[in-house]
């Protein structure tokens, strides 16, 4: 197999980043990282689901017919997504008020159904399990990334805890309300991306056009 | 010509194979500043004018002196009345004390000179900052410096309320540069407007010190409200009662940003531009259009809870900062519709988006800013729905 494990792990965080090259998942980017507590609940979240939703439908590939595997892949990521929500409302209430609709979002995520459909029905479960993680792990990253440069300068503050005292509390730092808005994700994640591709210039796309040249005569 | 042979001593070291290479568009950005470029067109078509980028720039600049100069006298009137009932502080007031000219309202010397003390610092930090921005995107990805950047800093500094702190203007205009300009390739390539993109990201970043009732007037303790919040609230017959009236509005002698209060001034540019064809006058007809259309279509229907609906297209006109958008942004020619009938559906837009912001929207009172920014953005559609039509008229033309 060309893939080692450690290859499937890593390759999502930079190489082939789920939300920076492939660009899924940008929805619930946007919503949930205002603060980098939601937005570890939601890497966790979404990590788990991936993972596992992988390994069982690479268990059960053989069995899918072909014709319904859709259905199938969504039943079972259906069920684990409803584990999380409900782990989360019992253990952390306050943080899955906070994620609210995204949690059940996370069913609808781009990055869980892509992996089923582009990795978990063609390889073995284990490996499944480690590209979900993978995956999982790579879409956090630019999770907390983002939840961390908007957290900072949005309330000088990082998970909680007042880093920047704000000039409302008596400090010198004025706080960035644009961060605070979801849009401003948008900003940042296409700024990572930006710093991404100039880093690894093979993640470049090709030009939908071509701008043509006259030679003078 | 000294300056003359010290450019053609060191060009040299500028060019391909000289020592500093990389930093051509620095020397370039210099010597085309001062001199007429030397880069001719090669290829078709020629077409023989004396017009070009840099004059198209320069003279954007020269049609804003009569906002600059309204935003220099209406600053420091604003100021001087403030003064006389809450009494001066800060370092301008310093200044103007040491120079023993005082806060006469009366005294236009006096306006002005206190005017420039607000204006000055915001324009030079504006420069500084995006400059700094512009030269090191020109550096790192080789192109040249443009004299864009000079409408971009004086719209952007004539467009903010003079109590702005300095550190907020940088960092609205490196946003303006960086995120409105040179992401998509710079001068040329921005689909939205430099000046306005800053201004928008400190609008929502900072909305305490962009909007509200304290900021027009630059005194300690003064509040009062903008023309279009005093409307939004109790109507436009309001206005009279505060003592704002339809041609205090039209001359610019009300609180405001900068340079946006007076119409006057901003349609004075507007002929200059219209005249030498810098802007396109089917923007200003189509936004002008938009605007009368929009509001007179309110007034008739007309509302009991919110008075905004009564407000009559000339106030419209006069009150924040639709004259001067009107005149040097929705004009813009880059971030515009580029086809003629696209031209007046784009401004339309913008005239009727300003009368829906202001009018049905609480949350913004002013609506010129976020109009001209969806304007920009529906630009490109509304030239492809043009140029498709115009395909399909000439296809069924020629069965």
């Amino acid at each position: 197999m060309a893939q080692t494990y450690r290859t499937m792990l890593v390759d999502p965080m930079v190489d082939n980043n789920p939300i920076t090259l492939q660009v899924l998942g940008i929805c619930s980017a946007l919503a949930v990282t205002s603060s980098l507590q939601v937005a570890m609940v939601m890497t966790i979240a979404v990590t788990l689901v991936t993972g596992f939703s992988s390994m069982f439908i690479s268990v059960l590939r053989s069995q899918i017919p072909s014709s319904i595997r859709i259905i199938v892949q969504m039943i079972i990521i259906a069920s684990l997504v409803i584990v999380v929500d409900q782990v989360l409302k019992a253990y952390a209430y306050e943080i899955s008020k906070t994620l609210s609709v995204f949690v059940g979002l996370i069913i609808t995520n781009c990055i869980v159904m892509g992996r089923a459909e582009a990795f978990a029905m063609k390889n073995p479960p284990f490996a499944s399990f480690v590209d979900g993680v993978g995956n999982g792990l790579g879409y956090g990253l630019i999770l907390m990334l983002v939840g961390f440069i908007r957290e900072f300068l949005g309330s000088g503050s990082v998970f909680g805890i007042t880093v920047l005292q704000t000039v409302n509390n008596g400090g010198w730092y004025v706080p960035n309300g644009l961060l605070l808005l979801p849009p401003s994700a948008f900003f940042i994640i296409g700024l990572i991306i930006w710093a991404f591709r100039s880093w690894k210039p093979e993640q470049v796309e090709d030009r939908e056009y071509r701008i043509q040249t006259v030679e003078a005569h | 010509m000294g300056l003359r042979n010290f450019f053609d001593r060191i060009e040299p070291h500028f060019v391909n194979g000289g020592k500093w290479e990389r930093y051509f568009p620095v020397y370039e950005m210099v010597e085309s500043f001062l001199y007429t470029p030397k880069t001719v067109t090669t290829a078709a078509p020629h077409a023989r004018s004396y017009v070009d980028m840099k004059r198209i720039m320069t003279y954007v600049v020269l049609a804003t002196i009569p906002c600059i100069l309204m935003a220099l006298y209406n600053t420091g009137y604003q100021t001087n009345i403030a003064i006389g009932e809450y009494g001066p502080s800060g370092w301008r007031a310093a200044i103007i004390e040491a120079l023993g000219i005082g806060f006469n309202p009366a005294n236009p010397l006096a306006n002005m000179l206190h005017g420039l003390l607000y204006f000055l610092p915001i324009y030079i930090v504006t420069l500084v900052a995006g400059g700094i921005f512009e030269v090191i995107f020109a550096t790192v990805r080789r192109h040249e410096v443009n004299e864009g950047f000079l409408v971009s800093s004086m719209l952007y500094a004539l467009i903010l309320p003079a109590t702005t702190p300095l550190w907020q203007v940088a960092l609205g205009i490196i946003f303006g540069v960086v995120i409105g300009k040179e992401v998509f390739g710079g001068t040329g390539k921005n689909f939205l407007n430099p000046a306005l993109t800053g201004r928008a990201f400190l609008y929502f970043a900072y909305p305490a010190q962009l909007s509200g009732d304290s900021v027009w007037v630059p005194v300690d303790g003064f509040t009062g409200a903008t023309a279009l919040a005093v409307s939004a609230a109790d109507g436009f017959q309001e206005l009279a009662g505060r003592g704002m009236t339809w041609w205090d509005s039209f001359l610019g002698f009300v609180p405001g940003s900068l340079g946006e209060t007076s119409t006057l001034a901003a349609l004075l540019g507007l002929a200059f531009l219209l005249a030498t064809k810098i802007a396109n006058y089917r923007m200003v007809v189509g936004c002008l259009g938009g605007m009368i259309v929009f509001s007179l279509l309110l007034n008739w229907i007309g509302s009991d809870t919110n008075p905004m609906f009564a407000m009559p297209w000339y106030w419209h006109l006069v009150l924040g900062g639709y004259a001067f958008g009107l005149v040097f942004m929705v004009t813009e020619p880059v971030s515009g519709a580029h086809t003629n009938l696209g031209r007046y559906i784009y401004g339309a837009l913008i005239g009727f988006m300003v009368v829906m912001i202001r009018v049905i929207n609480p949350a913004f009172p002013e609506g010129m800013m976020l109009a001209i920014l969806f304007g920009n953005v529906f630009a490109p559609l509304i030239d492809y729905f043009v140029v498709q039509a115009n395909i399909r008229r000439r296809a069924r033309r020629n069965v």
